[in-house]
């Protein structure tokens, strides 16, 4: 266990080394969101009853900060080896794959925790509101935190070069977080996109989150949660998979 | 073993074992396969067939005991931009399993002259010194076979004699090593055998002292007054440059009937110099004949 918790840590000590670039500054960039969003549609929208729009954009605004941040750390710790050639240092030790996979994830929680903490805190001396499920709230952030921890493995794994790795996150991640109703209620889309809308994984990662807040939420937070762990299963099966298999690792 | 990446053979049918505390060159010009050889003991690259081993345990099979069992100093000058010096050594002990490890750190960071770097950050050192933090990485889990790939590839003469001398120590002290270098002159100082590759295949595979004797005769260059080589002496004639004569020698003792000859004929010798062959001349000929 000592292999898994040494890579652990160093992931670890690689994002807090940088904290005002990987925690401090998208805490600051969700804030602002907060404040124009809020301040520019608090008067048109009133999603549930009895919550303000600044109080209903905080869990979204969480969520998404946590989820790119979880897949970020993973994926560009994971690129700048591989690019820098350094990656070797943890190749050549008897680490197991599924210890690099633990250590990836696990430092990918912490890190979208740590962000989602801070916009969570911000938020709250912003628009102060009472937490319904802390539990609930709990389970999808480790969830969700997870689930693109794996994803920015598996995206820096396949990707040859940081452009490459730069359109996942930009052109996947980004949109489907963007349209994953934190800026809205999927009820207010029309039947179509709500349609759209429950495709996107990401949306029942917000839902379920958003549920823990104030116990109201589009769909049961059951499903949301049994499609969120799907994913996080799914994606981390085919992570181990491709560390086993040494994919663009071991040549 | 061989390996193939596409249609590139990289390795075919390299067959060769490594004794234990041997110290022991892999030798070959750019593109010869010897990297490709490392990095399949090290388990950065698979085989596409055959197997390997390290202390007796399969690389792939076994790819833990393996790995303990090796520090491989990689060709490439990598490092880790957000780490110091004693962080990344750290850390490599704890990826070998080993909590408490600053005693042997300290003495490698003693060794490789690194103690006044321990705080640095990687990549603020010089090439050289970023190279020293390569083999201390090496050496930090103190495996007994040692894998040196070109470890003194731009390195300067005073870490070039530090680093070797260290090395020998680990030698001496029963550590296997093995070593790729393009600076021949240290492979022969150094390396008790030799394998030479060419193309993915060993086309030499000796001791040091055995390929020098076979391959390369030892030189004597003679300047004569009057400028004429006796008859008698016609049969060792290898060359004739500026005036100079080259006759090979097949041990010393064929010198003091080079000198007999030249005095019989009355030939008197203005300038001599005796040249051993060495290993660069041997593996311009291998590979020339290979």
């Amino acid at each position: 266990m000592t292999g898994l918790w040494t890579l652990f840590y160093k992931e670890i000590l690689r994002f807090w080394k940088v904290s005002l670039q990987t925690i401090l500054s998208p805490v600051v960039t969700t804030l602002l969101y907060l404040l124009i969003f809020s301040h520019v549609l608090a008067a048109h929208v009133q999603v549930y009853p009895g919550v303000g729009y600044a109080a209903f954009l905080i869990p979204g605004l969480v969520m998404m900060a946590m989820l790119q941040n979880a897949f970020s750390n993973s994926a560009s710790s994971l690129i700048q080896s591989k690019m820098g050639g350094s990656i070797v240092f943890i190749l050549l030790p008897p680490l197991a794959y599924w210890e690099f996979f633990s250590a990836y994830v696990a430092a990918s929680v912490v890190r979208g925790m740590a962000v989602g903490l801070g916009v969570w805190l911000s938020g709250y001396w912003f628009a102060p509101h009472a937490i319904a499920h802390p539990g609930w709230m709990l389970a999808f952030a480790l969830a969700g935190c997870a689930a693109l921890g794996a994803l920015g493995i598996i995206s820096a794994l396949w990707a040859d070069s940081y452009d490459q790795l730069a359109a996942v996150q930009n052109f996947v991640i980004m949109p489907l977080t963007f349209l994953s109703g934190v800026f809205y209620s999927i009820h207010s889309l029309p039947p179509f996109w709500q349609g759209v809308s429950h495709l996107n994984p990401f949306f029942y990662m917000i839902d379920g989150f958003r549920y823990g807040f104030f116990g109201v939420s589009d769909i049961s937070p059951w499903t949301s949660l049994s499609i969120v762990s799907g994913a996080f299963l799914a994606l981390s099966l085919a992570t181990l998979w491709l560390l086993k298999s040494g994919y663009k690792l071991r040549s | 073993m061989h390996k193939r990446f596409g249609s590139l053979h990289a390795l075919r049918g390299v067959d060769l074992a490594v004794e234990q505390g041997e110290f022991f060159a892999l030798l070959g010009p750019n593109g010869a396969g010897k990297t490709t050889l490392i990095n399949i003991l090290a388990g950065l690259s698979r085989a596409t067939s055959g197997s390997s081993a390290v202390m007796g345990h399969d690389v792939v099979a076994a790819y833990r005991e393996t790995r303990r069992a090796l520090g491989v100093v990689p060709q490439e000058l990598v490092y880790d931009a957000f780490f110091t010096v004693r962080e990344m050594l750290r850390f490599q002990s704890g990826y070998f399993g080993l909590k408490r490890n600053d005693e042997w750190i300290d003495e490698l960071l003693h060794n490789l002259g690194l103690e006044d770097r321990a705080n640095s950050y990687t990549r603020n050192l010089s090439g050289g010194m970023k190279r020293r933090v390569l083999v201390a990485q090496a050496l930090v889990h103190r495996p007994p076979v040692i894998v040196l790939d070109e470890p003194t590839a731009g390195v300067d003469v005073e870490l070039r004699q530090s680093l070797w001398s260290f090395i020998k120590r680990l030698n001496r002290d029963g550590h296997t090593i093995m070593l790729t270098t393009h600076y021949l002159e240290e492979a022969e100082t150094l390396c008790s055998r030799v394998a030479m590759l060419k193309q993915g295949e060993i086309v030499a595979l000796d001791t040091t002292r055995n390929l020098l004797g076979a391959h390369a005769a030892t030189e004597v260059r003679l300047k004569l007054v009057p400028s004429q080589l006796p008859e008698g002496l016609r049969a060792m004639l290898v060359g004739e440059e500026d005036g100079c004569f080259r006759l090979a020698l097949r041990h010393y003792g064929e010198l003091e009937a080079v000198l007999a000859g030249l005095r019989v004929a009355g030939v008197e010798v203005r300038d001599m110099e005796v040249t051993k062959p060495d290993l660069e001349d041997v593996f311009l000929q291998i590979m020339e004949a290979a």
